[in-house]
């Protein structure tokens, strides 16, 4: 047992330490710090500034242009990008979508797609939930039927985050409907300026357009585009989700929240005194600070076995449990701890380059969107109650 | 970074698991209870020879280990077993006192300690006293060459048992004050020493102590006159960690009857384990088992240095309100039979809810890392 990283970890963390303090510009980092949303064009910033550093897939091999860390290295990086309020990486390129393509791509789509991922010559989104395909994904419907050298598409995706920027999008279709559904399903990559497909935006209840719409009308796409073989998309579905769960636990993003919060308990007073002096709120602020510091441990642990080659199992459907209900918590704090000015709605405080005084603190316009925003996290990623299921299911074997 | 234990410790795991695995079921473990002292000295006796008494001290010391993974450990397998055997009162908190301050002479007695020929017990709570380490009525005066205790100990842990007692008593300095509070090495037949022995929920024979001009010789003073009280927050921070150590391995087995149970009991026509409404409960309990564990790592790799007491309060908070999930979670999961002293689980159930009222609560070790962390 030894809770203590390594000289050359240590090391690492300065260089990533240096970097940031170094490439990362204010104007975003203050951006992210008071959880106000990014432009597109200023994500493609940070990716390029990380990708000239050779660090923007952390998990990619060097032979496709990845900085190749094990996962204490990618969760060092996690810690210090997040602490310093670094845009988070786009991930639907980079984490999701460039794995897949390393393990099941053919040689002339991993040639032509993982450098334009880097380079960022093409913004990727993820098909995958419908209407009627949620946690259910595998009842999926969007259809894909062969026509010559073609597939056409008909269907509709849904959840589609980033939608409204991508020019591609891999999605999960139904090529066969004569067997059991996991059996039927194939994975394909589909430009979004083929006719036939139509965005549509959906606003979530914190004014935010994140997600969207995806419609496919006789969408014709070419077989070169089909990943690996036909219908046996739920396999790659499946490799996509475990890469997906890396960093589930959010701890670097809970830990800044934290941070963040204290900050404003310090300020927001309640009977002439700081609200962090209020034993009540004391209490929840340090039982869920209690919670982060084990939950942090726990990361670690699965983390470290990880870096030594031991896959996680069960336990990243745990973090992912934890970890979103941890950050919930303080999502939950930082809006009670802006009292009545958690109440005014000032949509462009939320947008880019809004400069008007704040009304009240000035964290207080983000305080309750973010908290209604990040109700998502326990339903995304196969939802906390999927998860439940997957963690009795491995240990109760019934 | 490696969480992984050492060769050693995988081996004082392996043995002790084994040994308490024999020497322990729900059967013995009443019995043990009922028994004369709370638990079986004969049990005790084995455990010395094993080394598990040794295991707890540095070598200094004359043992071999001592350091919070070996307290982490060892607790862990107690707990696992259901373990009703003393070592932490004489081991962890009388031996670990009389290790630190004891001069040569009194440190003599730790070799009795450690070959499992003496017991031992810290008197040191006191009725009003609740978890507060600082408050100590009770009076040590220089009297000639010598000292005169009065005043009462409260729930003196192992206090029925043991053959010596390390008593604190304030010998200077206002009731709740840091400064003034001694230690004293007792022999528990003394004059001036009047008992009350009774059984715990738990096991073991706990006593309230009073010292009626109770008088001892100068040499019975443990360390410096009044200034006992870090040697005493060291000596609780490490039975912090070995109870909450000890709740871990008491809620791994809790979750095993249950998991066992949920496969096995039949109702509506299929285990019970198949009802999502259960598995779901189960996967919270499974859930928090590794944030105590967690916790455990945190306060275990921590306990010397400069953060040792905000991960002590942090694992001791989050064991209590964990420990009291899972064995609640536990015995209703069973329905009925967890409800039954001679099912297996009863013990482990109230050892994991009892622990919380050893040492500082839930609620005092949340409103101690508060503190700590503003400090």
């Amino acid at each position: 047992m030894d809770l203590k990283f390594s000289i050359k970890e240590e090391e690492f963390r300065a260089e990533v330490r240096g970097f940031l303090d170094e490439k990362l510009p204010e104007r975003l980092s203050e951006k992210v710090r008071l959880g106000q949303g990014l432009t597109k064009a200023e994500m493609e910033e940070w990716h390029a500034i990380l990708n000239h550093r050779g660090w923007l897939a952390g998990n990619w091999p060097a032979q496709y242009g990845g900085a190749e860390w094990n996962a204490v290295q990618r969760h060092i990086f996690e810690e210090e990008t997040t602490s310093a309020h670094a845009p988070r990486i786009v991930p639907f390129g980079l984490a999701m979508l460039g794995p897949v393509l390393q393990a099941f791509g053919s040689d002339a789509q991993k040639a032509h797609y993982l450098p334009r991922i880097l380079n960022g010559d093409d913004w990727w989104c993820q098909g995958y939930s419908e209407p009627g395909a949620g946690s259910d994904l595998a009842s999926l419907k969007t259809r894909a039927v062969r026509e010559a050298d073609h597939y056409i598409v008909n269907g509709q995706k849904t959840w589609t985050t980033l939608g409204q920027y991508a020019n591609m999008i891999f999605c999960l279709v139904r090529t066969d409907t004569e067997c059991k559904p996991q059996a039927g399903i194939s994975f394909l990559l589909i430009d979004m300026k083929t006719p036939g497909i139509t965005v549509r935006p959906i606003r979530l209840l914190d004014g935010s357009i994140e997600v969207n719409e995806v419609f496919f009308d006789d969408v014709k796409v070419p077989v070169e585009n089909l990943v690996g073989e036909e219908n046996k998309g739920w396999t790659y579905a499946k490799f996509l989700l475990t890469h997906e769960r890396t960093n589930i636990a959010g701890v670097g993003f809970s830990n800044a929240a934290l941070v963040a919060l204290k900050q404003v308990a310090r300020l927001q007073m309640s009977g002439g005194k700081p609200m962090i002096e209020n034993p009540h709120f004391a209490a929840r602020i340090a039982r869920v600070e209690i919670d982060l510091m084990a939950m942090a441990t726990t990361n670690l642990r699965v983390i470290s076995a990880a870096a030594r080659g031991q896959a996680p199992g069960a336990e990243s459907s745990m973090l992912k449990v934890k970890g979103t209900v941890i950050r919930q918590e303080i999502n939950d704090l930082t809006r009670r701890v802006m009292g009545p000015y958690a109440v005014p709605f000032t949509s462009e405080a939320l947008e880019e380059g809004d400069n008007r005084e704040p009304v009240g603190p000035q964290q207080a316009a983000t305080a309750a969107p973010q908290y209604f925003n990040n109700r998502k996290l326990s339903i995304f990623g196969g939802s906390n109650e999927i998860q439940r299921t997957i963690i009795t299911k491995a240990i109760l074997q019934l | 970074m490696d969480f992984n234990l050492t060769e050693e410790r995988q081996m004082l795991q392996d043995s002790l698991r084994r040994f308490l695995g024999d020497k322990y079921n729900t059967e013995n473990r009443n019995g043990f209870i009922a028994s004369e002292r709370g638990f079986s000295p004969d049990v005790w006796h084995e455990l010395a020879e094993l080394g598990m008494i040794g295991a707890l001290f540095d070598a200094a010391d004359g043992g071999f280990g001592g350091a919070g993974f070996d307290l982490a450990v060892l607790f862990e397998e107690l707990g696992r077993a259901g373990a009703v055997d003393p070592l932490l009162e004489t081991g962890v908190l009388a031996g670990g006192l009389l290790a630190a301050l004891g001069n040569g002479v009194q440190k003599t007695l730790l070799g009795e300690v450690i070959a499992g020929s003496v017991q031992l017990a810290l008197a040191h709570g006191e009725p009003a006293a609740r978890y507060d380490l600082n408050f100590v009525e009770t009076s040590a005066q220089e009297s000639g060459d010598g000292w005169v205790l009065n005043g009462h100990k409260a729930v003196v842990l192992n206090g029925g048992a043991a053959n010596k007692l390390i008593v604190s008593a304030r010998s200077s300095g206002a009731v709740g004050g840091d400064d003034g509070i001694s230690l004293f090495l007792v022999d528990a037949k003394s004059a001036g020493i009047e008992r009350r022995s009774y059984g715990t929920l738990t096991g073991g024979h706990s006593a309230d102590i009073r010292f009626n001009d109770c008088k001892l010789p100068a040499d019975a003073l443990l360390g410096q006159a009044g200034g006992a009280l870090p040697a005493l927050e060291t000596a609780h921070a490490r039975a912090i960690l070995a109870i909450c150590a000890e709740a871990l391995g008491a809620m791994e087995t809790a979750k095993d009857l249950t998991i066992e149970y949920l496969k096995t009991r039949q109702q509506f026509g299929r285990p019970i384990g198949k009802f999502q409404v259960l598995q779901h409960r189960m996967a919270d309990v499974l859930i928090e088992i590794e944030q105590a564990r967690s916790a455990v790592i945190n306060a275990a790799g921590h306990l010397e240095d400069g953060d040792r007491d905000l991960h002590i309060s942090a694992a001791k908070n989050l064991i209590g309100r964990v420990g009291r999930q899972v064995a609640e979670e536990a015995i209703q999961l069973h329905g009925g039979i967890g409800m039954t002293q001679e099912y297996d689980l009863a013990h482990f159930a109230k050892r994991i809810v009892l622990i919380d009222h050893l040492f500082g609560d839930t609620d005092h070790h949340l409103e101690r890392f508060i503190a700590l962390g503003a400090a």
